[in-house]
């Protein structure tokens, strides 16, 4: 532990913290645009300045030592932070008003905390093109103050490397790889940029607009699906505390939104662990050699396989994800149970995540109804914005409960927003058709926690069972890796069963999860480990509280299977609820 | 050597030496002149180098070119001495010559005219280097003397 | 091992330093070339072309010999040929061309070495004209540690190196030193990081020794020379790779460092190429690989090209653009000695510095420190240039007064103008005002007036000059080179250069000079690297010496 003295309070942290996060102790939070929890620091802005014995440093990157006296403000410092942030200023559009991040923007907070009122120094923004070419993220460079937090995580994070940053000094900017579009890039759509972007530079790719125009269409019969991670996230944007579940308001918004049915994603959810168990099950006890089964619901890490990792194909589960069966079956089954001409239906999800929205459109597997199956997929946070619009006061609305066929879930379900969660889910239900029994035990241990790579083993009849959850895209590579050394040295599988989230955290981290700041969160704003984990909790206790706890017990799943789809992984089933994957060109269009 | 096998061949050899990126990009651009975007995505294939890597190199650093530039490549010296010694000058006489501006190219593809940072030929200031002959203690009447001797050059090594 | 032994012996340096010496030995004349990038732009390869004709048609092989060398000083006046003939003064020729070069051989060469021993020769009067005197204040107000060999010796010939004394300091350390005793001699020498930091080269040694080896440990040689108007390092490698090579053995030695790395400009394509062949023959010649000299000390040196960033120069954007970066700087701590390429333990030092060091253990702490002042010990060389007589490169001992390098050893400024500021520290440093002139040149004086010493620029200005201009030219460079990571940096220095230009064109008024202020001062308090924190230093000292001009400029 390090003794030091920050504003004349005594401290005491252990060696290596750096002074910005020991002044947290002291109730003090240097202003900074660059530091983020989630990745080193670039010491890039230049506003947490502290005086460290007299001389001026940054505090994100001096670690503590000891008997430092530090002053984290006085009126030399605050003056050399404004001149800084007007300097910022001159370099930004500031066009706050119709800024998709105004109200949600960390330059935006300081510019106010600061009590800037005029430009200070001529604009120099350069204009460049918007690129919203994955209609999933839009990346708008202008708006851009080069903080790099985008970067290192889609770089050294996600292992990605979509995202890069070109030229030099005043002409440095963010870009797809070597200056392509992101479409055209590995891109992989998770959305991390933008959920640590802290200005309106990166963010989702709004299509709010889309959905009131079929609201508005009378000839519409517009039906919505709500993803697990959405429930204990939404409340954010409406001052609830990180992590509440708040399923029953949603709904009840969405039914004022003027949606016709709402359905509920995690239906889907239980849904897939019936599939994805039996295949499982298939291959452990059929065809070993086919092992492991990698999940398949997160449409980032979809996107990554395919571009990077075509040995891994063979392994991948068939399994369309909850959002995309729901799609399938919305258009299908609840078009003919309801009578309804599925031309005149349209989907819309709403999603903790931007790749969803290129899920819905990856393939023609994704059409199974004969339609696009899911139509429009929204974030949470177009979806608060929505909500917003219509003058719903969304704290005062009375719980509603989810229609049907499409909306009845079980626990297993709800903890598909979260890491280790699918995996839950689907040992759950395998043992149950492997033994015709139940597992005693609901959770496993080995595998909660925001742990990068976590591995249990799990006794399923005397079989011992090896499972790994890998989340954050970055940790996926470890696994796979041993996985190809495994099979090239025909040595025992390092695993049989893997699940992959491509955001760390899984999806209650999503890159379209809202970003407000509650008035006792402590910054930055988007998403940090706390947040995490407050909203995985949210979706802990949901199963925890619920009655029912494995997906093949959902009396609406069992009705599903009784009147139109026969049994997992029957030829209906195939049609509608699986997929394929194929070898994809890591850089689109430019292998010329 | 067919126009791929260059960044094939500078992949493998800078594959398993530490710290070559750059250096393995300057033979590329030794070799080509600049360094092509096939080339760049051979070498990230090879060297195992994600191509954003390779691009935030290339764009940070002023030496790679990403186009082809002129076969003469004229570098006016912006060094200190060479501003005291009035390189502006020079500058603008080979911009008329040339009729071309900084950071340009004729149309033919002969004379690619840029301003460099200081060459390290102070005391011959002003200096303008044409590909890797260095010209010292110019005046703005040598300028037209320097592009017919390149022209010659280049027509001859036409031949 | 008996046949390793054997093969050392064949290469121990006294064994070649004899035979080389026994090789020169018969030569009466011997024809020192300067083949440094300067004198060849000036056309000093048809020069040698001539020579080596000559001597061939008339048969003097065995008694002539040409010496393609590093720099000599004075590249205004290149090319620059010295003749030695035994038994004469030594004859320095300035500006040759070929038909000159002919006529030196066949009317001074060949007369003199066919005269009678004891005659002196006289040059013809007509070749007068290209000589210039070796007694000028110049040559002989000179100093010369770094650079005593350049010029004097073929830079591409270890054996030549050798014989001149070359690698008896890596034998003396390797044979009578410990590192602990190599770390306290540099300490006691006093020698500063002549990069521009001035940080105790011994200090730094230390530090670096004492990080515990774990697998590897580097010395790196920083020799991305890059300030406008700066070439010293460029000379010192072009002139005497083997200097910098052996320095950097001795200090890899006092660190234990098992590998060292050359980082040099891509723009200095001789001066790499001369490294990379030093390299290539130390190890043919068994000065570098396993147990050097019989030791247990093993070191192996890589060459790194850099590729026009400026920034560069900064240690921490050095280690990243070797790792295959953007040179973007880092925050220290953690220092490069702690942490640097790969995360290694990692000592930068500069190419001066490095070339200072086998002369002090030579010659020893006390006979260096008995050069230069209190705190600035040994000598500096300086790129002398801009508006003075003699432009070239100088080496003087630390304390030389302003007035003696630029008026006396420089010659003045030319053309009947008048001495109006020097500018030292390139685009970090400040223009000195022709008041201080009396100033001597130590790191601790030159901060004082507002200014660095830097990497050893020392730009002339006469009364030409605009000192708004020179601030827009100095920070127009700082903009370019800004790598961008940090925002006062890459955004305050452009704002500040927008405000200059504003002034330059008469559009500003008094409220643009308080805006300069500001901006410099967030830029020096919260840019990240040297780099932005030194930028607004020209703008500061033009603006503190010269407020005038600016007033001048603004808007009436």
């Amino acid at each position: 532990m390090v003794n030091l003295k920050i504003d004349n309070h005594v401290v005491n942290v252990p060696a290596g913290t750096s002074i910005l996060d020991a002044a947290r102790q002291v109730q003090i939070d240097i202003p900074t645009l660059c530091k983020h929890p989630d990745v080193d620091p670039s010491a890039g802005c230049g506003l947490c300045i502290v005086k460290v014995n007299g001389r001026i440093l940054r505090s994100c990157c001096t670690p503590v030592a000891e008997g430092m006296n530090i002053i984290t403000s006085d009126p030399e410092l605050v003056g050399v932070r404004r001149s800084v942030l007007e300097l910022i200023l001159s370099n930004h559009p500031n066009s706050c008003l119709t800024c998709i991040r105004s109200g949600n923007c960390e330059l935006q907070d300081l510019t106010q905390d600061f009590g800037i009122r005029e430009p200070k120094y001529p604009n120099i923004t350069k204009k460049y093109p918007i690129d919203d070419t994955t209609k999933s993220i839009v990346l708008d460079p202008a708006k851009c103050i080069t903080c790099g937090r985008c970067v290192e995580v889609c770089q050294n994070q996600q292992n990605v490397w979509a995202l890069s940053f070109l030229n030099r000094g005043i002409a440095t900017r963010i870009s797809g790889a070597g200056g392509i579009t992101l479409e055209e890039s590995p891109c992989i759509k998770c959305g991390q940029c933008s959920a640590h972007c802290p200005t309106g530079a990166i963010v989702e790719y709004d299509e709010t607009e889309k959905v009131w125009d079929m609201l508005n269409n009378p000839e519409l019969h517009v039906v919505v699906q709500v993803a697990p991670a959405v429930r204990v996230a939404v409340g954010e944007d409406f001052g609830y505390e990180i992590g509440e579940n708040l399923t029953g308001k949603l709904y009840a918004s969405l039914r004022r939104l003027g949606f016709n049915k709402v359905f509920d994603t995690n239906f889907g959810a239980d849904l897939t662990i019936m599939e994805e168990a039996t295949e499982f099950v298939s291959r452990l006890t059929k065809t070993p050699s086919s092992l492991p089964l990698v999940t398949s619901c997160c449409p980032a890490w979809v996107d990554l396989l395919e571009k990077y990792h075509h040995d891994m194909i063979p392994y991948f589960s068939s399994c369309k994800s909850p959002q995309s069966m729901v799609g399938a079956l919305t258009k299908t089954y609840y078009a003919e149970k309801a009578g309804i001409d599925p031309a005149k239906i349209r989907v819309i999800s709403i999603m903790p995540c931007t790749a969803k929205k290129w899920e819905i459109v990856r393939s023609e597997d994704m059409s199974s109804s004969g339609f696009q199956d899911v139509d429009v997929s929204l974030t949470t946070r177009e979806l608060a914005r929505m909500i917003k619009q219509s003058g719903i006061n969304f704290r005062e609305l009375e719980n509603e409960e989810a229609d049907n066929p499409l909306g009845e879930y079980t626990g297993a379900a709800t903890i598909f927003g979260t890491t280790g969660g699918v995996m839950t889910a689907a040992l759950r239900t395998a043992y149950h058709f492997v033994t015709g029994k139940e597992l005693g035990v609901f959770e496993f241990k080995a595998i909660e926690g925001l742990e990068g790579i976590k591995e249990a083993e799990v006794d399923v009849d005397g079989t011992k069972v090896r499972i790994a959850v890998a989340h954050g895209a970055g940790n996926v590579e470890t696994v796979l890796q041993r996985i190809r050394e495994a099979k090239a040295n025909g040595t025992e599988l390092p695993y049989h069963f893997i699940e992959v989230m491509a955001c760390r955290g899984g999806c209650v981290a999503g890159g379209g999860q809202p970003r407000a700041l509650l008035p006792n969160q402590p910054k930055p704003r988007g998403i940090t480990d706390e947040i995490r984990a407050k909203r995985r909790e949210g979706l802990l206790n949901e199963d925890r509280g619920s009655e029912i706890r494995r997906s093949h017990q959902n009396p609406s799943i069992q009705q599903l299977y009784k009147d139109f789809l026969g049994e997992p992984a029957s030829h209906k089933a195939h049609e509608l609820l699986h997929t394929h994957y194929v070898e994809r060109n890591t850089y689109n269009n430019r292998n010329e | 050597m067919a126009e791929t096998d260059v960044a094939t061949q500078v992949a493998n050899k800078w594959k398993r030496k530490r710290g070559s990126l750059i250096m393995a990009l300057h033979e590329i651009q030794e070799i080509k002149g600049f360094v092509p975007w096939a080339d760049a995505a051979i070498l990230a294939e090879g060297m195992g180098v994600p191509l954003a890597r390779i691009y935030e190199v290339l764009t940070f650093y002023n030496f790679f070119k990403l186009e082809a530039p002129g076969k003469a490549v004229v570098s006016v010296c912006t060094g200190t001495a060479c501003y005291l010694k009035g390189n502006d000058k020079i500058l603008a006489e080979f911009q008329k010559q040339l009729g071309i501006k900084e950071g340009e190219t004729d149309a033919e593809g002969n004379f690619h005219l840029q301003s460099v940072r200081c060459v390290g030929c102070c005391g011959l200031a002003p200096v303008t280097v044409v590909n890797n002959k260095t010209y010292g203690r110019i005046t703005t009447e040598n300028v037209k003397g320097i592009i017919d001797e390149w022209k010659k050059n280049l027509s001859e090594s036409k031949e | 091992m008996a046949d390793i032994d054997e093969i050392r012996k064949k290469f121990d340096i006294h064994v070649l330093a004899d035979k080389k010496k026994d090789e020169l030995k018969k030569y009466e004349c011997n024809l020192y070339c300067c083949d440094s990038t300067g004198c060849r732009s000036s056309g000093s390869e048809p020069i040698m072309g001539v020579m080596k004709r000559i001597i061939e048609e008339n048969n003097l092989q065995e008694k002539v010999r040409t010496i393609p060398t590093g720099c000599m000083g004075l590249c205004a006046q290149g090319p620059l040929v010295r003749v030695e003939i035994k038994g004469q003064k030594d004859v320095l020729y300035k500006m040759l061309d070929a038909s000159i070069m002919e006529k030196i051989m066949l009317e001074h060469i060949i007369p003199a070495l066919n005269l009678k021993d004891g005659d002196s020769f006289k040059l013809p009067s007509e070749l007068n004209q290209y000589t210039l005197s070796l007694e000028l204040p110049f040559f002989t107000k000179q100093e010369k540690v770094v650079l005593k060999n350049a010029g004097h010796i073929d830079p591409e010939d270890v054996q030549e190196y050798i014989a001149d004394g070359g690698y008896l300091a890596l034998e003396k350390v390797l044979k009578t030193m410990t590192p602990e005793e190599v770390v306290q001699e540099m300490k006691k020498s006093g020698l500063r990081g002549r990069g521009g930091g001035g940080f105790s080269t011994g200090m730094k040694w230390e530090i670096a020794a004492k990080v515990p080896l774990v697998d590897e440990k580097f010395i790196i040689c920083n020799g991305d020379e890059g300030d406008p108007g700066a070439y010293m390092d460029r000379s010192i490698l072009e002139g005497n790779p083997h200097e910098v090579i052996e320095g950097m053995m001795i200090g890899a030695y006092a660190i234990g460092a098992t590998e060292g790395w050359f980082y040099i400009r891509a723009e200095y394509p001789l001066a790499v190429e001369r490294v990379q062949k030093a390299i290539k023959d130390c190890k043919k010649n068994m000065l570098l690989g396993s147990n050097i000299m019989g030791s247990n000390f093993s070191f192996n040196i890589e060459v790194r090209l850099g590729a026009g960033a400026f920034v560069c120069g900064e240690e921490t954007a050095l280690i990243r653009s070797i790792e295959g970066n953007r040179g973007t700087p880092r925050p220290r701590p953690p220092y490069p000695t702690d942490s640097g390429i790969w995360g290694k333990p990692s000592c930068v030092n500069n190419v001066e510095t490095l070339a200072n060091i086998p002369t002090i253990i030579m010659k020893g702490a006390e006979w260096f420190s008995s050069f230069g002042t209190e705190t600035s010990k040994g000598t500096k060389v300086f790129a002398l240039t801009g508006q003075v007589e003699h432009s070239g490169l100088i080496e003087v001992p630390m304390g030389t007064t302003l007035n003696e390098i630029v008026n006396v050893i420089g010659g003045g400024v030319p053309g009947g103008k008048k001495l109006k500021a020097v500018q030292t520290g390139g685009p970090s440093g400040g223009v000195i005002p022709v008041s201080e002139m009396d100033l001597p040149v130590c790191y601790e004086c030159l901060k004082k007036v507002g200014s660095i010493m830097g990497s050893g620029g020392m730009i002339v200005m006469d009364d030409t000059s605009n000192m708004v201009d020179i601030a827009h030219f100095y920070l127009d460079f700082t903009v370019d080179e800004s790598c961008g990571k940090c925002a006062p940096c890459r955004i305050g220095g452009k704002q500040l250069l927008m405000l200059l230009e504003k002034i330059k064109q008469g559009r500003g008024t008094i409220k643009e000079i308080e805006s300069l202020k500001k901006v410099a001062e967030a830029m020096q308090k919260a840019s990240l690297c040297g780099l932005g924190q030194t930028a607004p230093n020209p703008v500061l000292s033009t603006l503190k010496f010269f407020e005038g001009e600016y007033m001048d400029r603004l808007k009436k």
